[in-house]
């Protein structure tokens, strides 16, 4: 069990405040992190990754300070989000070298290559890479010396779908093998498919924590707009809009459905099922129009 | 305190194709130029105190300095990959005294050599004159390395900064400027090659004594300090 703490981290460059006032915990699992360009993820890796000191505030490792202190990266393993990896060496030579500077040797940098899938490549020179092949071969490096906590800085960029299916299933089994692995994003989708727990940094605040149907589904103050197509919309509507729990219908004659926006959202749910059985209507569709990431995200922003 | 795969990853980035060839070219540049002097004006030991000491030692071996000092650790922490050497269990002290002995070794290998040789075709060693440049450039090339090895840790401008240094102070004021020469690298190793040879033609401004004090007070601070920097060093993003 690995745990990263993060205790009231403020860090600023300048007059500019890029991290301000976050406390968080990271345990064992997949967390995604989560926010747009320039919300501070990246200064934050570097805080959890030890390259860059906390203005205030404390980031430790089941207890040991990560900053200044090189023996902690015995247990850490980083993808740095930068290209650059001694292009020069060949896939293997690279692993290698990271495994020796663990001091381990040519066994680890082959298990580690053999867990990447990247064997097949690895006498390749790592300037004739592809982006998804260069992800790999950073995978691996970081991950030849078995750490319990994996960092990794917008680990799909730039990746086509594939590539990025196959870096989300390695990090599906590393986080079901008990590792605490944390990967920043601004994209929203890569983290629904993969976290399994998001906290989302925006404007260097910590906006929210935990699963993201909850943080969602805790925003009650928030409307919540739903799909609806049934077999009496008009009816449905008339007798939906009767409740507090909802706040606007519109009919979409195009759609052929109604958008309904509910502000209650435990209520509505338990409402919507019941006003229908007793209508004798039948519902044909409901789906939630917004519970993607990206209106969680708009509200948070907008918060 | 040095670790071999710090050394083997710095010494193939240093003599990679491209800066192989501005490293060679250099020494090949001087060694031509030593095959026409003599065959210009013969053999004479003046003259060739004059190109070791005007050419090889305040030119050559700083240049030689800035390219292998600055390019030890500076391409690394510009593009980013020295992320790859700080995130494991390695003391950040270890890499810079690793890079250190990587960058004197090229330095030494690229000005010292070509030194020795260009004296032997100049005069023969006539006076000694070859052994005198050949160990003050040796003597310069440790402290070249951990000046310009401490440059690139600190600045993204590092052999700017570090040809500005070579050319304009150890070439320039360090020839012309009485003042300035008690604070060159050049005239330190030139006192330690003026005790080899004990003749008039290799001479410095500086006393045996200062110049070693100097010498080793410049490269252990050097040193020390990448060290530290390299302790505080954050890793570039893309953003």
């Amino acid at each position: 069990m690995t745990t990263l703490n993060i205790d009231h981290v403020s860090r600023w460059f300048g007059n500019v405040v890029a991290v301000n006032d976050i406390t968080m915990t990271i345990g064992p699992g997949v967390t995604g992190l989560l926010g747009p360009n320039g919300a501070g993820k990246s200064t934050l890796i570097n805080m959890m990754g030890g390259f860059l000191a906390p203005s205030t505030g404390t980031v430790t490792l089941d207890g040991q300070p990560v900053w200044r202190n090189e023996q902690i990266y015995k247990h850490i393993g980083i993808v740095p989000e930068r290209e650059a990896m001694y292009d020069f060496l060949t896939g293997r030579e690279f692993v290698v070298a990271n495994a020796e500077l663990h001091g381990l040797g040519a066994k680890a940098a082959g298990r580690a290559l053999a867990t990447v899938e990247m064997e097949y490549a690895q006498d390749r020179k790592i300037s004739t890479y592809s982006k998804g092949m260069r992800q790999r071969v950073k995978m691996a490096s970081a991950l030849v010396h078995d750490p319990s906590l994996l960092l990794l800085d917008e680990p799909f960029n730039g990746m086509d779908p594939r590539q990025r299916m196959q870096l989300m299933d390695l990090l599906r089994r590393m986080g079901a093998e008990g590792r605490t692995v944390l990967f920043s994003s601004h994209i929203l989708e890569e983290v629904e498919q993969l976290a399994s727990h998001i906290e989302v940094v925006v404007a260097g605040r910590h906006a929210a924590s935990g699963d993201f149907r909850r943080i969602r589904r805790l925003m009650t103050d928030r409307p919540h707009r739903y799909l609806v197509r049934s077999s009496d919309d008009r009816a449905l509507a008339a007798a939906l809009i009767a409740d507090p729990s909802t706040s606007g219908i519109e009919v979409d004659l195009a759609e052929g459905a109604l958008r309904i926006q509910a502000v209650d959202f435990g209520r509505f749910t338990a409402l919507l099922p019941r006003v229908a059985r007793d209508h004798g209507i039948r519902l044909l569709t409901v789906s939630p129009s917004d519970e993607s990431l990206e209106s969680v995200f708009s509200y948070l922003v907008a918060a | 305190m040095y670790d071999p795969t710090v050394a083997r990853l710095t010494y193939r980035a240093l003599l990679g194709r491209r800066r192989a060839l501005i490293l060679g070219a250099l020494p090949l540049l001087l060694i031509i130029i030593a095959v026409a002097v003599r065959g210009l004006v013969g053999a004479d030991d003046q003259t060739a105190a004059d190109v070791l000491g005007g050419l090889a030692l305040a030119t050559m071996v700083p240049i030689i300095g800035v390219i292998a000092g600055t390019g030890a650790i500076g391409p690394e922490i510009d593009d980013g990959s020295v992320v790859y050497l700080l995130s494991k269990p390695l003391k950040r002290p270890t890499i810079i005294y690793t890079k250190l002995i990587v960058a004197i070794g090229v330095t030494m290998a690229f000005s010292a050599v070509p030194t020795f040789i260009a004296g032997l075709i100049l005069n023969g060693n006539g006076q000694q004159v070859a052994v005198a440049y050949t160990v003050a450039a040796l003597v310069a090339s440790i402290a070249y390395a951990a000046l310009f090895l401490l440059l690139g840790t600190v600045s993204r401008h590092a052999v700017v900064f570090g040809l500005v240094y070579a050319l304009v102070w150890e070439a320039l004021f360090g020839s012309l400027v009485p003042g300035a020469r008690t604070l060159s690298v050049q005239q330190w190793a030139l006192a330690v090659g003026h005790k080899v040879t004990d003749g008039d033609l290799v001479t410095s401004d500086v006393s045996l004594t200062t110049a070693t004090v100097l010498l080793i007070a410049v490269t252990a601070l050097a040193t020390w300090y990448a060290g530290q920097k390299l302790r505080t060093l954050t890793p570039t993003g893309d953003e």
